[in-house]
């Protein structure tokens, strides 16, 4: 336990100590995003009825921001410390895989609400109602952070250079970011597009994330709950059983 | 009690590489152990699969009873591993690292200690510097203070003296040698035999994954007393020198001798035959072909 509790601090600090670049940067991008859109659809796409299309963005934009951060702490970390190979101070404590998952993925977990509660904070004077179901808003700012936190677990302890990171985050993490109703509601897209977007978890996790704000969304919240926590609970016993079996970390 | 540490017909490929072939080999508590052997003798794949970084195909380890594989979480609590490779948390000072490093191990206030450590290793004034800005041997040193932070019965350091000056070196075994005297089991690898003679009670030596020696230190010294001597003669060598020829290179005649004192016997011989000698070098013999002549039962 006192393991986990170490590894988990370490792991906070090492965010914190570069907020700037992994807090900050990323709030500022979801800012950018927030104004950009909003000025050039507002006035032609209302996504539900009450809902304006600025408001409706947020919790979008805010999801998409947790997802990828979540993924980018564990990943970025296990791959510096597998280059760097001070992950052999890892390897030689008594830490169990539960402890070492645990971390990372919580870890994650935190920095991607950090970002989450940034991106809200600066865009919810574009008119983002308080919550209507504030539990739902959490449960899925926590899943989705660990489903994208745990991704981030096993992409760092695949990749061997920072490419192949790259290449995970640019074909995988991205598109099913982006291509997650992020900037639409997929109620307004062509058959073939909605059909995809309904395989994508984090369309699930947008979904769910904004019916709590709005009451309203294009699936049921327990739809998303069961896609989303299904996702979880399948990537971390996967997670976890690359590390049980040392998989690339002990040869 | 149990061994401190106990290596029972471990074999390893990697790929068509036999890197350790049925290495057998126990470690009784308290001993000073040296593992010798050229690069890629299997040292270091040695060690990772005692600190539990690699898995043996086949064979045992246990380190102070506990199975590394198995009974993971004691065998790595009763074990300090000081890698080879000289790595390091860019993030964090040199404090953070000790405090990080306690906790993995379940040590919470462990400051006592760390400044112990810190003092006895000479980086007291270093403790709130980043990593970073270290020199190579003080790095080297938070490496040493970070397998001991959970006070391992058992140590094992691999090449700590290698990119290290002398005056390092110096205090690095002096601080080595106290852990031994306060009842520490260490094993190092090292490449210098004047260290391992110096140090360690008994020594093995690895040669392509195989075991090839395994020795008391008093063995190895008679055997590590031995030298060549290269001579340019001015005229043949006395017959009563031939049975210590072993070879010629570059028209020098290369005999052996038992110990340095009998070159005396080999100037007075060659004096007595009126020979001069033109150049004279004397050529330790290497720890290699020693434990090798050794192995195949010759006579050293
Ligand atoms: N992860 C690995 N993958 C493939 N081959 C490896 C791996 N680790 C070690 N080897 C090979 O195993 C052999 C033994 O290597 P090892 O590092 O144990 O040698 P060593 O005795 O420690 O050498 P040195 O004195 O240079 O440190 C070498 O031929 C090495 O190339
Ligand atoms: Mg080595």
């Amino acid at each position: 336990m006192q393991g986990f509790l170490t590894l988990f601090r370490k792991e906070l600090v090492r965010f914190w100590k570069v907020a700037f670049q992994t807090v900050a940067a990323p709030v500022l991008t979801a800012l950018m995003y927030q104004l950009i859109f909003s000025h050039v659809l507002s006035r032609h796409v209302e996504a539900y009825p009450g809902v304006s299309y600025t408001a409706f963005l947020i919790p979008g934009l805010a999801m998409m921001s947790m997802a990828q951060n979540a993924f980018a702490n564990s990943s970025s970390s296990l791959i510096q410390s597998k280059i760097t190979g001070n992950i052999v101070f890892l390897l030689l404590p008594p830490l169990t895989a539960l402890e070492f998952f645990g971390a990372y993925l919580l870890a994650s977990i935190v920095r991607g609400v950090v970002v989450g509660a940034g991106v809200l904070l600066v865009t919810a004077w574009f008119g983002l109602p308080l919550p209507s179901h504030p539990l739902w808003v959490l449960s899925f700012a926590i899943l989705g952070c660990g489903v994208l936190g745990t991704l981030g677990v096993i992409a760092g302890i695949w990749a061997e250079k920072f490419d192949q990171l790259a290449a995970f985050q640019n074909f995988l993490i991205m598109p099913l970011t982006f291509l997650s109703g992020v900037f639409y509601s997929i109620n307004s897209l062509p058959p073939f597009w909605y059909v995809v977007s309904h395989v994508n978890p984090v369309f699930f996790m947008i979904d769910g994330f904004r019916y709590g704000f709005f009451g309203q969304a294009d699936v049921s919240p327990w739809l998303s709950l069961s896609v989303v926590g299904g996702s979880f609970i399948l990537l971390s016993g996967l997670a976890l059983w690359l590390i049980k079996s040392g998989y690339k970390l002990r040869h | 009690m149990a061994s401190a540490i106990e290596i029972k017909a471990v074999s390893k490929r990697y790929g068509a590489l036999q890197a350790l072939d049925d290495v057998s080999i126990t470690v009784e508590p308290g001993e000073f152990f040296a593992l010798l052997g050229p690069n890629g003798a299997g040292k270091t794949t040695l060690i990772s699969a005692m600190a539990g970084l690699s898995r043996p195909d086949s064979g045992s380890i246990r380190i102070m009873g506990h199975d590394v594989i198995r009974d993971f979480r004691a065998a790595r609590m009763s074990l300090g591993v000081v890698p080879q490779e000289l790595v390091f948390d860019p993030f964090l000072s040199v404090r953070e690292t000790l405090r990080f490093q306690s906790g993995y191990f379940g040590l919470t206030r462990n400051d006592d200690w760390i400044d112990e450590l810190l003092s006895k290793l000479g980086l007291a004034d270093k403790a709130n510097v980043n990593l970073r800005a270290l020199s190579g041997g003080m790095k080297r040193r938070v490496m040493v203070a970070q397998a001991l932070v959970h006070r391992p019965p058992v140590m094992v350091l691999d090449e700590p003296t290698a990119g290290v000056d002398v005056e390092l070196r110096q205090s690095l075994w002096s601080f080595v040698k106290e852990l031994n005297e306060a009842g520490h089991t260490i094993v190092l690898t090292t490449h210098y035999l004047e260290e391992a003679e110096a140090l360690c009670n008994r020594i093995a030596m690895l040669k392509r994954g195989k075991l090839v020696a395994l020795e008391s230190k008093d063995k190895l010294l008679q055997h590590g007393k031995e030298r060549e001597v290269a001579l340019k003669l001015g005229g043949p060598l006395p017959g009563s020198l031939l049975p210590r020829k072993v070879r010629e290179e570059d028209g020098r005649i290369v005999l052996k001798l038992a110990d340095i004192a009998q070159l005396e016997h080999v100037l007075a011989a060659l004096r007595e035959a009126g020979v001069a000698v033109r150049e004279l070098n004397v050529i330790e013999v290497d720890l290699e072909s020693v434990f090798v002549n050794m192995m195949h039962g010759g006579q050293v």
